[in-house]
């Protein structure tokens, strides 16, 4: 049943949604605007003319190759992100839900990284991971692999997929867990009467019910390693060697700020504007659907 | 189909007991009640033979194999949920196909279980629903379903009705009692409902605190209790408790007044028992042939039966007349039964003085 509140007067609604819609334009309309009119417009580094190009920085964009390596790297990356990130979890998660001693502890300490800021998780695993100064690099070599994310593009992907998935490993184990523990345990057992071992009752029952929050986890990974990831990049890699790391957030930056090309720049944060909103759009029908089983 | 046998079964919860010893042994083709209060240690033992509760102690046996050490799969049991446990994201069918699907039976030799079990539970229109899109009844009716389609040597039923409505309960009763009489396989069905127990069984367990206090067909439980706590937990209204003291042979003097006379042994004079008759056997009489007089607190009119509350100090009683004469609260009762009827419980252990 829907329930409805009536208001005395006509404006006390609009007053009480005030201070949200202020924010809301504040810090998000009036930005993206500014976003999408810059776009249009062509400005010199100096500031000194600007003229109204209409689409031609989008045009730019679709022919310019760097941009669409950076498209690129930014989906192999993104996929890493999420596919890593999200298995590594689940092995977590299910090891917890099964943990009978010291799940507390166990818990505690999966969750912890979330609470790291950005930043200092990239820079905790540059020094890790540094070439020369690294432990975990040190290990590396004594064990005869070659290590080096300033020259090699691989390693230096690898550095920034670690980085980032390893904060967003807590955060999806604690989605991972709240989703195994709200299956009854005894479709677990009957399916295990009914003859299915382990592995088969995790992929034909556990893996299924757990879908919802799967897909919901896909897409906040996504959205995650598209956005969220711009500290660890600037931290960690600078989007070298080349051009290797260079995602779309952090291209944004550099051709905004560092090669003070506005237009382009913007024109690059509509473009991503776009995606998250078509993310989120997916996202709200799915979950609007609720489940699919 | 199999026989099953408990072997001083034991378990424990860490320091904890909880299943103290029982030993019963289930004929083949048996339908048998394990039947107990809440906590009582019924779903542990049933979960102890399906294999999802390791055995702490003794040895449980399904036809002539000692199953303690094998796995849910490997003892041919199927059990049904008092919550279904149907997999939410299959179809009525594929929740029945799932176990058969796993142990490689050929898709037309599924096709023709399922669609035989189907039709032995009329779910026939409803083979490509979704669980969530079932009635209690019906989804009931796939769990047991999803049972019957394996031919298990023993059926395990864990409280199958307890979630249904009254009306509904009694109907499922009927159709699990046909569905036995059809398939003839081994079960050991659990529940705390004593109508059920009377209704469904060959024979019963009744258990308490984790023991199995009485083994028997329901008329031996109802007629020849073994112990106090069977006495009192099965017929309703439960039976009448009045505390007294042997007064010589065949007689016990009521704490609170009155001499009953009973059909049982030597009861030492001045020993504590408990006396214990069943409601529907206690008669209004008149006052010379009473064994007891107590005053009438309440009248509950049932329509064909009436129960009449009695106090008798501090003992309270009930009597079942099959018709109502109009009695008021606050008048005196005579009451007697057939000495046949009486039982005699020790009062301090509950075990029975015969
Ligand atoms: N995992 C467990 N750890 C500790 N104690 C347990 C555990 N499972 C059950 N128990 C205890 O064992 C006893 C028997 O439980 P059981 O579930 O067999 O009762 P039941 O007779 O089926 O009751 P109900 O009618 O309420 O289902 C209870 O006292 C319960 O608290
Ligand atoms: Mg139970």
């Amino acid at each position: 049943m829907e329930k409805r509140v009536v208001f005395r007067s006509w404006w006390l609604p609009y007053v009480l949604v005030a201070p949200q819609l202020a924010i809301t334009i504040v810090f998000f309309f009036w930005p993206a605007g500014q976003a999408v009119w810059q776009s249009l417009l062509a400005q010199d580094p100096f500031g000194i003319s600007v003229e109204f190009v209409g689409l031609e920085n989008f045009a730019n964009l679709v022919a310019d190759e760097h941009y669409l390596a950076s498209f690129q790297v930014t989906a192999v990356f993104s996929l890493l992100v999420a596919g890593v990130g999200m298995s590594v979890s689940l092995l977590l998660a299910v090891f917890a839900d099964r943990a009978i001693r010291g799940a507390g502890l166990y818990k505690t300490l999966i969750i912890w990284p979330y609470a790291v800021a950005p930043v200092v998780a990239a820079i905790l695993w540059l020094f890790l991971f540094n070439p020369t100064l690294g432990v975990v690099a040190h290990w590396m070599r004594a064990l005869g692999m070659t290590w080096d994310p300033l020259l090699d593009s691989g390693d230096a992907l690898a550095l920034i997929v670690i980085a980032a998935t390893w904060k967003q490993v807590s955060y999806n184990f604690l989605f991972f867990l709240a989703g195994l523990q709200s299956i009854p345990k005894s479709l677990i057992e009957a399916a295990a009467i009914d003859g299915a071992g382990p592995g088969r009752r995790f992929w034909t029952i556990v893996f299924p019910l757990l879908s919802p929050t799967t897909f919901f986890l896909l897409v906040v990974n996504i959205i995650h390693a598209f956005f969220d990831t711009f500290a660890i990049v600037d931290a960690a890699t600078g989007g070298g060697p080349g051009q290797a790391t260079e995602i779309l957030v952090y291209k944004v930056y550099k051709d905004g700020f560092k090669a003070l090309d506005l237009g382009g720049s913007a024109a690059q944060s509509v473009i991503l504007m776009a995606i998250v909103i078509a993310l989120t759009v997916v996202q709200f029908r799915y979950i609007e659907r609720k489940v699919q089983y | 189909m199999a026989k099953v046998e408990f072997r001083n079964v034991r378990k424990s919860y860490g320091a904890l007991q909880v299943i103290h010893g029982v030993d019963a042994s289930v004929a083949d083709g048996e339908f048998i009640v394990i039947v107990g209060p809440s906590g009582c240690g019924k779903s542990t033992l049933l979960r102890m033979v399906a294999g999802l509760e390791a055995i702490t102690e003794g040895e449980i046996a399904i036809g002539d194999r000692v199953v303690n050490a094998l796995e849910p799969k490997d003892r041919d049991i199927a059990m049904v949920f008092q919550n279904y446990a149907l997999y939410p994201h299959m179809s009525v069918y594929d929740n029945m196909a799932y176990g058969l699907k796993i142990r490689g039976m050929s898709k037309t030799d599924i096709d023709e279980r399922v669609k035989r079990a189907a039709g032995i539970l009329e779910l026939g229109p409803l083979l490509d629903r979704r669980p969530r899109q079932l009635s209690g009844g019906q989804r009931q009716r796939v769990a047991m379903g999803r049972a019957i389609v394996r031919e298990p040597k023993v059926f395990l039923f864990d409280e199958p009705l307890s979630n249904l409505d009254a009306k509904l309960r009694v109907q499922m009763r009927f159709e699990i009692q046909k569905l036995h009489r059809q398939l003839g396989t081994t079960a050991l069905y659990v529940t705390h409902d004593q109508v059920e127990a009377m209704t469904l069984a060959h024979r019963m367990i009744v258990m308490n605190a984790g023991r199995a206090e009485q083994v028997g067909t329901p008329m031996e439980v109802y007629d020849d209790p073994a112990t106090r706590f069977v006495a009192g937990f099965i017929g309703s209204p439960s039976m009448n408790f009045l505390s007294g003291k042997g007064a010589g042979t065949g007689r016990v003097a009521l704490a609170h007044g009155g001499i009953v006379r009973h059909a049982n042994g030597q009861v030492d004079t001045g020993r504590d028992v408990v006396v214990g008759i069943r409601p529907e056997h206690l008669v209004e009489c008149g006052a010379p042939d009473a064994m007891f007089s107590a005053v009438v607190e309440l009248v509950e009119q049932l329509g064909a039966d009436t129960l009449v509350h009695l106090r008798h100090g501090e003992d309270a009683a009930v009597v079942r007349q099959p018709h109502s004469r109009q009695r008021e609260a606050g008048t005196t009762m005579h009451v007697t039964a057939d000495p046949a009827r009486v039982y005699l419980f020790d009062a301090g252990s509950g075990a029975r003085i015969r």
